[in-house]
């Protein structure tokens, strides 16, 4: 199980990184490799050129921006979980990275790969989707934004041309006072999870939900917003009984079929764990602006 | 540099203290680098795509998978492997002599991943709790121990690398 | 745990530092893909990717052009290395209707997916891969066996090309008048199950290097087995060698757990190519490769049916069960047998009868992984057990209590023979005290009030208990020579094969209880054929017992030696001399002594000089203590878990497992037997499954798919110890390598359902994926409202 023979690139700049993308033929971006790797190991997929990102100092960080925090591509999903910034505005991004594998895998694997890589499962790509996040995007004729929910086009396909890569996402942060809750059903700690559901909310002074966004993540082909419960929820005031009508969406879900997963399964436990993370989120925001419960 | 891409490179890894300076095929993966090339057979290999954990070596001191990063990739980084645990007189690392003494390896061939995933692990949480040590580990699979002896023995070296009273 | 069994010993059951950690611990261990020798040659191998396919033709030209490429061999090409083109390695059996002995490659039929065809050789395993990825092979696809209840219906298609049927062997097993307990027993209770078990998935994969040395002729095989003179005497019969041309040896294993006692086509393709090229060839097997190469256990079904009077006595049990065996027979019907035989052991069972049919699918062959049938035949009875209790209104304990055979008729002789044909006599134990340890451990009591509060709050609790009886310590021999050299140090060799267990940690204990205490003064030699004439190696829980028998007894012979021959040098009766390190001393009088060297030297003798009297020259002992009983050991899981109803998600939530192995010789080396094997049984009840498609394709080849336990779903497991010494052996031991996985499938199968009893809901199967149980659950719902 060794790697097929391939040429090795390892530019030190966005720029001359999109200059090779564009130059050579059948190349593959090398970001931290948690995908990537195994695919080449097991020869599954047989590039001629490897591009490798890792030099690239430009394409990591996270910083503030405005109410948006910018975290660059081949941030490493470690540094983002213990970032301060993600830590006291992003706490719906911790929590999901406590479910992205391991710390082996997370010391190595970055967000922009993740992205990329687009696996519907993946908890990054639901936290993306769920937070409205904005995709920017490097080529040959300069930077684009990309909106999450155009970015990602179709089952492990994000829209970015062959000779593009991603250069950062930008993530708009929840009001101060918000609650959330990232949960999901995977078979071991760390594995991809079979359904994960994303939720930020906020209320309004009297207690009613203000906003609130719903994803499903590894139910669809891509990460699916729950669009008519999220406008069945805004304005309304919580109660279990309306989790669970709000979670009854998912009964709706065209939803992945494999081997071992039937489409049934994954709507059954997206509504689970709807009404369950809803419920975590409501809590959460209750606490967060010092109402009663 | 980059421009006509390349298929073997020279490459200087820091490994266990010690520059190694060796031409490596770009497809060489860091752990068959380790394994072939330098002769370091303590890192091993139990699955070649990233999940068991066996050949989990330090890289900066951070814990990762060296079968998924390729050698040219460590070039100028500092690499710690298994070998490199005990001090240079030979006496093992805290997290070594705990393992002995609590049955914390049968065959041994996860154990080399085991060590250096924990060696930053207690770094990171010098006062873990069994539950913090079963997610610090969940990315290794032993499929001899059950891991109960392995938690018990991280316990242990915990305690004497915080100092606090004396291993037996 | 507290030492029992040997009160009076120096270090028999005491928890003495392993002597195979120093290296390991280091990163100093030598595996086989540590071998590295100038001139290796890698090899890879072209495997099928069809369950079932004719080979039409096979053009390497391509492949063999690559560079770095030294050679592409197809059975075609091996012909002049080999005297034999299979692989005979089944086991004895009356029951067999067809014989399906593997080919050394495949050359006109393909039968499973990754059956080797090729071997690619090159100066490194990368360039190896891209040659076998080069190969050219025209296949004709054939009609694919893919589950072995099809695989037995009328008009079914054959795994193998021309075979009659698919039937590969057929038995009953049994005793007493079953029917007619049937007919007469006030109460029947039925199963229908079906019983799936994964690979061994040791953490190392396979490998063999192999070097030959043409100045003399001769072959030594580094192999990653669990059966080197076996392995040695296949090498020979296939590549028409004398016994003292090939040596097998292993290097240290990274475990082994079943799998690696089969013999395996890549051993002899790899010493062929040895052969045939001149150079030394190493193969290390990939993990993807031992998803489809390495035997697994996998698919029984069972229709068992249970006899009881109205309190609950078991009256007779009788069944059917069909084994999926895979493409090939290569090791036997000894899994489905072991089965069979566990299915009844714990209890008293007046009459019954299993009749078996061994389906032969395009998989790979099946061979026993750790537990080898038991946990199936303990499953198939447990549930059969919980089925009755229900009907009958009892507690899951009491029924068994009932049941169980009583202490009062140890030995208990069962009507029941061995593969071999030797008597079933359970030699010791007490049953009922063991499951009430296990019950009390995990407050059995008072789990109603715990399942009551936890469904007060929408949590659904369940407990479950299951009890087995191990068939251990399987004989008739196992060579061990003890030899003190004249340096004063103790060299052990011996047939058994370490795995990771610890097995010479065992052994060097056994002899050091004798020859002076010291560990560290001892060498002990496993799994090599030149340092041993004669082995059968680790299989069934066997190398404690039936080596460490040997060894015990060698190591007294030559301690006797020892005092008698001090005891003359030193002009003092032997009987006053003890060994203490490396030296013989006076009792009581610590001046007066003399070192083993000394001793060693004065009786390996001069030229010219008499030897010390009473004796032969030199300090060597050799034993083969035969046993052909095997002993069992026995013991009792409970399983506390607690089910999600909204994803199925089970977690175990406590898990006691009490045992009786008789004396336990390192209690650490013992409980980290038994935690391992729990572990694999968790794995076995709810996240291992090998899956196939409708043709025969495996889909889980990787270990993101094939789900092994991590540390995070292991449950608390707290250990009860028995010790009831067998008197089989002279150390009065019973084998544990096995134990641990055997009862833990029965026990959380029985906690699910008790935890699913709001809904009425019969677990029969194994694994538990959470899929099922919602499915369960919905289809429980359902019915309810109707």
């Amino acid at each position: 199980m060794k790697p097929p023979a391939f040429l090795y690139h390892d530019p030190r700049s966005i720029d001359e990184a999109v200059a090779l993308l564009a130059r050579l033929d059948n190349a593959r971006l090398l970001a931290g490799g948690q995908s990537l790797m195994p695919m080449l190991n097991m020869r599954y997929v047989l590039p001629d050129h490897i591009i490798d990102l890792n030099r690239i100092e430009a394409l990591a960080g996270v910083r503030q921006i405005g109410e948006t925090l910018r975290i660059g591509a081949m941030t490493r999903q470690r540094d983002i979980a213990e970032h301060p910034l993600v830590r006291s505005r992003l706490p719906l991004m911790v929590e999901a990275l406590g479910h992205v594998g391991h710390r082996q895998t997370r010391n190595r694997g970055t967000i922009g790969g993740s992205l990329c890589h687009l696996d519907p499962a993946a908890e990054l790509v639901a936290v993306a989707a769920n937070l409205d996040a904005t995709i920017e995007i490097v080529g040959p004729k300069g930077a684009r934004l990309l909106p999450m929910a155009e970015f990602a086009l179709g089952f492990m396909t994000p829209a970015i041309a062959p000779d593009e890569m991603v250069a950062a996402v930008n993530l708009p942060l929840p009001a101060a006072r918000h609650g959330y809750a990232f949960l999901e059903m995977a078979r071991r700690h760390g594995d991809f999870a079979i359904v994960a559901v994303a939720v930020v909310l906020t209320l309004d002074p009297a207690g009613r939900l203000a906003t609130c966004a719903i994803t499903l993540g590894g139910a669809a082909a891509v990460p699916r917003r729950m669009a008519e419960a999220e406008t069945m929820l805004r304005g309304a005031a919580p109660d279990a009984l309306l989790f669970g009508r709000a979670a009854a969406t998912a009964r709706a879900v065209d939803a992945l079929e494999d081997a071992q997963v039937p489409g049934w399964y994954r709507r059954q436990v997206a509504e689970t764990l709807i009404e369950r993370a809803l419920a975590t989120a409501h809590r959460r925001a209750v606490a967060a602006n010092g109402m009663a419960s | 540099m980059s421009d006509g891409g390349c298929a073997s490179r020279s490459i200087a890894v820091t490994v266990n203290g010690s520059v190694c300076r060796a031409e490596a095929p770009v497809r060489l993966t860091l752990s068959d680098f380790l394994r072939q090339t330098l002769h370091l057979t303590g890192t091993h290999l139990g699955c070649e795509h990233g999940v068991c954990g066996a050949c989990t070596v330090l890289v900066d001191g951070r814990a990762m998978r060296s079968c998924l990063m390729l050698a040219v990739q460590a070039d100028g980084h500092q690499v710690t492997t298994i070998e490199g645990l005990a001090a240079p007189d030979g006496s093992l690392h805290p997290l070594q002599a705990a393992f002995c003494r609590h049955h914390g390896l049968q065959c041994g061939f996860c154990t080399p991943g085991l060590l250096t995933t924990l060696v930053e692990f207690l770094k990171d949480c010098p006062d873990p709790t069994a539950a913090e040590i079963r997610e610090a580990i969940s990315g290794n699979i032993c499929r001899c121990t059950g891991y109960d002896s392995i938690v018990a023995a991280t316990i242990e070296a915990a305690r004497a690398l915080r100092g606090d009273g004396t291993t037996p | 745990m507290t030492v029992g069994g040997f009160p009076q010993a120096r270090v028999l059951g005491r928890d003495v530092p392993r002597v195979e950690d120093e290296p390991l611990i280091r990163g100093k261990g030598r595996f086989l893909d540590d071998i590295a020798l100038p001139d290796m040659l890698h090899a890879a191998f072209l495997r099928s990717p069809h369950a079932h396919a004719l080979i039409r033709g096979i053009d390497a030209a391509a492949a063999r052009a690559l560079p770095g490429v030294a050679a592409i061999l197809t059975l075609a090409d091996l012909l002049p290395c080999l005297a034999e083109t299979c692989l005979k390695t089944a086991m004895p059996s009356p029951s067999y209707r067809q014989q399906l002995d593997r080919p050394v490659l495949a050359d006109r039929e393909a039968v499973h997916v990754g059956e080797p065809i090729a071997i690619a050789l090159a100066e490194s395993r990368a360039l190896a891969e891209d040659a076998a990825a080069a190969v050219e092979i025209d296949y004709d696809p054939l009609p694919v066996v893919a589950d072995c209840l099809a695989a037995l219906e009328a008009g079914a298609a054959t795994a193998h090309r021309g075979a009659p049927s698919n039937l590969v062997a057929e038995m009953t097993m049994g005793f007493g008048d079953v029917d007619r307990a049937f007919e007469q027993a006030p109460h029947r209770f039925r199963e229908r199950l079906r019983i799936h078990r994964g690979g061994s998935h040791s953490m190392e994969c396979r490998g063999v290097v192999a070097v030959p040395e043409p100045v003399e002729d001769r072959l030594t095989v580094w192999s990653s087995t669990q059966m080197p003179h076996a392995a040695r005497r296949l090498l020979c019969d296939i590549l028409g060698l004398d016994e003292n041309r090939i040596r097998v040896a292993t290097p240290d294993i990274g475990g082994a757990f079943g799998p690696k006692l089969v013999f395996y086509p890549e051993e002899v393709a790899v010493a062929a190519a040895a052969r045939a090229t001149g150079r030394p060839v190493k193969w290390v097997e990939d993990r993807r490769e031992h998803f489809v190469a390495t035997a697994q256990e996998r698919d029984q079904y069972w229709d068992v049916e249970l006899a009881t009077d109205a309190d609950g006595r078991i009256l007779a049990v009788r069944g059917a069960l069909v084994h999926d065996h895979g493409a090939w027979t290569v090791r036997g019907v000894n899994v489905p047998q072991g089965a069979m035989g566990a299915m009844p052991l714990a209890y008293v069972v007046p009459a019954y009868r299993i009749g078996l049919k061994v389906a032969a699918t395009n998989k790979v062959p099946v061979a026993p992984v750790r537990g080898a049938g038991q946990p199936q035949g303990v499953f198939a009875m447990e549930r059969l057990l919980d089925a009755a209790a229900r009907g009958l209104g009892l507690d899951r304990a009491e029924i068994r209590r009932r049941n169980l055979v009583p202490p009062d008729r140890m030995p208990y002789a069962t009507p029941l023979k061995t593969r071999g044909g030797i008597a079933v006599t359970l030699d010791s134990g007490d049953y009922p005290r063991c499951q009430q340890m296990a019950l009390d451990g995990a407050d059995w009591s008072g789990f109603p009030a715990r399942q009551a509060a936890a469904r007060a709050k929408g949590r659904y609790l369940g407990i479950g208990l299951a009890n087995y009886v191990e068939g251990t310590g399987r004989g008739p021999y196992e060579h061990v020579s003890v030899r003190i050299e004249g340096s004063g140090k103790i060299f052990v060799a011996t047939g058994a094969a370490a795995m990771g267990q610890g097995t010479r940690t065992m052994l060097a204990q056994i002899v050091a209880e004798q020859l002076g205490g010291d560990l560290g003064r001892i060498e002990v030699i496993t799994g090599d054929t030149a340092a041993a004439p004669l082995g059968l190696g680790g299989s069934n829980s066997r190398q404690a017992v039936m080596a460490g028998s040997s060894a015990h007894v060698a190591a007294r012979r030559l301690r006797q030696r020892v005092l008698e021959i001090a005891g003359q040098l030193l002009e003092v009766a032997p009987a006053d001399l003890e060994i203490d390190g490396d030296r013989v001393r006076l009792k009581g009088v610590a001046e007066v002594s003399l070192g083993l060297s000394a001793i060693a030297r004065a009786a390996a003798g001069q030229a010219g000089f008499p030897l010390p009297e009473g004796g032969g020259p030199g300090l060597f002992a050799r034993e083969e203590v035969v046993i052909d009983a095997m002993t069992y050991a026995n013991g009792s899981a409970v399983a506390e878990l607690e089910v999600d109803i909204g994803t199925g998600k089970v977690t175990i939530l406590n898990l006691v497992f009490a045992h009786d192995c008789g004396r336990a010789l390192h209690p650490r080396l013992v409980e980290g037997q038994l935690m391992g094997g729990i572990a694999h049984g968790i794995g076995n009840a709810l996240y291992e499954y090998m899956v196939y498609d409708e043709n025969a394709q495996p889909l889980t080849t990787n270990l993101a798919e094939y789900l092994l336990v991590t540390a995070t779903e292991m449950p608390p497991v707290k250990i009860l110890h028995m010790e009831s010494p067998t008197p089989l052996n002279p150390l009065g031991i019973k084998g544990v390598g096995e134990a641990g996985v055997i009862p833990i499938g029965a026990a959380v199968a029985s906690a699910v359902e008790d935890a699913l009893s709001p809904w009425k809901i019969k677990i029969d199967r194994l694994p538990l994926s959470p899929v099922e149980i919602l499915a369960l659950l919905n289809a429980a719902k359902a019915r309810d409202s109707l």
